[in-house]
């Protein structure tokens, strides 16, 4: 019945986030978000490649753009400049949203659907 | 969805940096790949029946060179062998991982490989130089050792030629770093496609002209293994600035990458401009501005005890080296003391071995080509 799925999340977030929302139990409309993490952005959200998340969805329409800040403040484990900037990704994280760069698809306003597959790869490590 | 800019039918994945133009899969795999043909055949990188040497890191850059290589020698028949060459600098929870990638590319490319250790060559892993240094100028031994090793390397191997992984960003990030450290000679020849260090063997880069985001994405698409990890000893150098103020401009307009490095390429400098001059390495026969080449300077400073020797002024090296000619029996109690910064520290120290000359545990002479290991 919980809207997140995350092992990670802490009470504290959840509670912020219910009140930003203006929602906590929500069954039937969440919003099944599979997220990647690679090419060493792993290493910012605690080595773990694979997050499955799922938002409330009724009366809100989830873009990329939000999604940043929820990674930032939910999953980001250090250094959240290293993988925001200006309200976007920082530049050489490459996103791409169900294997298409996000590039095509608007980017930070890109909608969110059900069961998108949202993954982030860094091309600043490593050569 | 966009549709494919090829119109080719299929949606479009990808943007790509430098033309703007939306491509499905099968349109950019096939003009990633006939681009780095072009390349490759324009410049005439290669002669065929030649031997080369793909410096091969485990990174993405090198497995997407390893992939593409292969896969064109195959289809445009180049008729070249190919071989992986890599350095193992000794750094611990570093290259473990990264020549365990290595190894794969071996097997899936059916590629030999070979594997030389910075101990083999220098007689120091990077984790017992960082012991003697510290964190802050380790960078600046293990790219000095690094560029020297793959040249030592493609000896070994004796190769034609040696193949790099540079995209078209690293050049342009070279330029840029250059511009900013007012370094003229490097910036005159960091954006030759083919260069050569004095020992006849050409070091080409086939992926020049190749944008980063291309080749992450083609990495990505094809399924290859690569590994990614910052040095664990890097996370602040220089470069990692240059690159960031790169990747800001490249957010507002991608060309500028390739107008970077068309700026460098067409950059002339003036005839009369003082450049230095570039001279062999009377120890080690490396090309080099200096009688002595950086990483002799370097290794001769571990050795005798003065690790720092060889990172500030290279006037004062020279100063520095003479004096530890000439007090070369005094100098066996610094050794394995990274207090000691300067000779003049040692002179007024007595020597507690009496003057025995066995410090020098390795002579940099004695580094012959025989003694590298080959796994
Ligand atoms: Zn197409
Ligand atoms: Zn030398």
């Amino acid at each position: 019945m919980c809207y997140v799925s995350l092992r990670n999340v802490n009470i504290k977030n959840i509670s912020n986030f219910a009140f930003q929302t203006g929602y906590f139990l929500i069954s039937m409309a969440d919003l099944k978000i599979a997220l990647e993490f690679g090419g060493g952005a792993e290493v910012l959200v605690g080595n773990q490649k694979v997050h499955e998340v799922a938002f409330p969805s009724k009366n809100k329409v989830w873009t990329i753009g939000d999604l940043l800040y929820w990674i930032k403040d939910n999953i980001l484990k250090e250094r959240p400049e290293l993988f925001l900037q200006d309200g976007s990704v920082r530049p050489g994280i490459l996103v791409l949203v169900n294997d298409a760069d996000w590039e095509l698809m608007d980017t930070v306003n890109y909608e969110l659907k059900s069961n998108d597959r949202i993954v982030f790869i860094s091309t600043l490590h490593g050569g | 969805m966009p549709v494919c800019s090829i119109h080719c039918g299929r949606n479009a994945v990808l943007k790509r940096p430098k033309t703007g133009d939306a491509l499905c899969k099968e349109c950019f795999f096939e003009a990633f790949e006939s681009e780095i043909h072009f390349t490759i055949t324009r410049a005439k990188l290669f002669k065929p029946n030649s031997t080369v040497a793909i410096a091969a890191s485990g990174g993405k850059d090198s497995t997407v060179l390893a992939y593409v290589m292969k896969m064109l020698n195959e289809k445009y028949n180049y008729k070249l062998k190919l071989f992986l060459l890599s350095i193992d600098e000794g750094i611990t929870g570093y290259r473990d991982d990264s020549l365990n990638t290595v190894k794969q590319n071996r097997d899936d490319y059916e590629m030999p490989l070979k594997i030389l250790s910075y101990k083999d060559l220098y007689g120091w892993t990077m984790d017992e130089i960082v012991a003697e240094i510290g964190r802050k100028n380790n960078c600046t031994f293990c790219g000095v050792f690094r560029r020297q090793a793959l040249d030592r390397g493609a000896h070994l191997l004796k190769v034609d030629c040696l193949a790099t992984g540079h995209n078209a960003d690293d050049i342009a990030e070279t330029v840029l770093m250059n511009i900013l450290r007012g370094d003229v000679a490097r910036l005159n020849r960091c954006t030759s496609i083919v260069t050569d260090n004095g020992d006849g063997i050409p070091r080409v880069k086939p992926l020049k002209y190749t944008y980063e985001k291309e080749i992450v994405m083609y990495a990505y698409f094809k399924k290859l293994v690569y590994f990614s990890t910052e040095c664990v000893f890097a996370p602040n150098a220089y470069r990692g600035h240059a690159r960031m103020l790169l990747k800001d401009m490249e957010k507002i307009d991608p060309s500028v990458i390739m107008k970077i490095i068309q700026s460098g390429e067409t950059l002339k400098v003036k005839s009369t401009a003082k450049l230095p001059t570039l001279m062999n390495c009377t120890r080690c026969g490396y090309i080099s501005s200096q009688e002595t080449c950086k990483a002799c300077v370097l290794l001769e400073g571990l050795n005798k005890g003065l690790p720092k020797l060889g990172i500030g002024k290279s006037s004062k090296v020279k100063k520095a080296l003479d004096d530890i000619q000439q007090n070369d029996s005094l100098c066996c109690s610094a050794r394995g003391n990274s207090n000691v910064n300067n000779i003049k520290d040692l002179k007024d120290k007595k020597c507690l071995c009496l003057g025995s000359q066995n410090v020098l545990s390795v002579q940099i002479d004695e580094i012959s080509l025989e003694k590298l290991t080959v796994e």
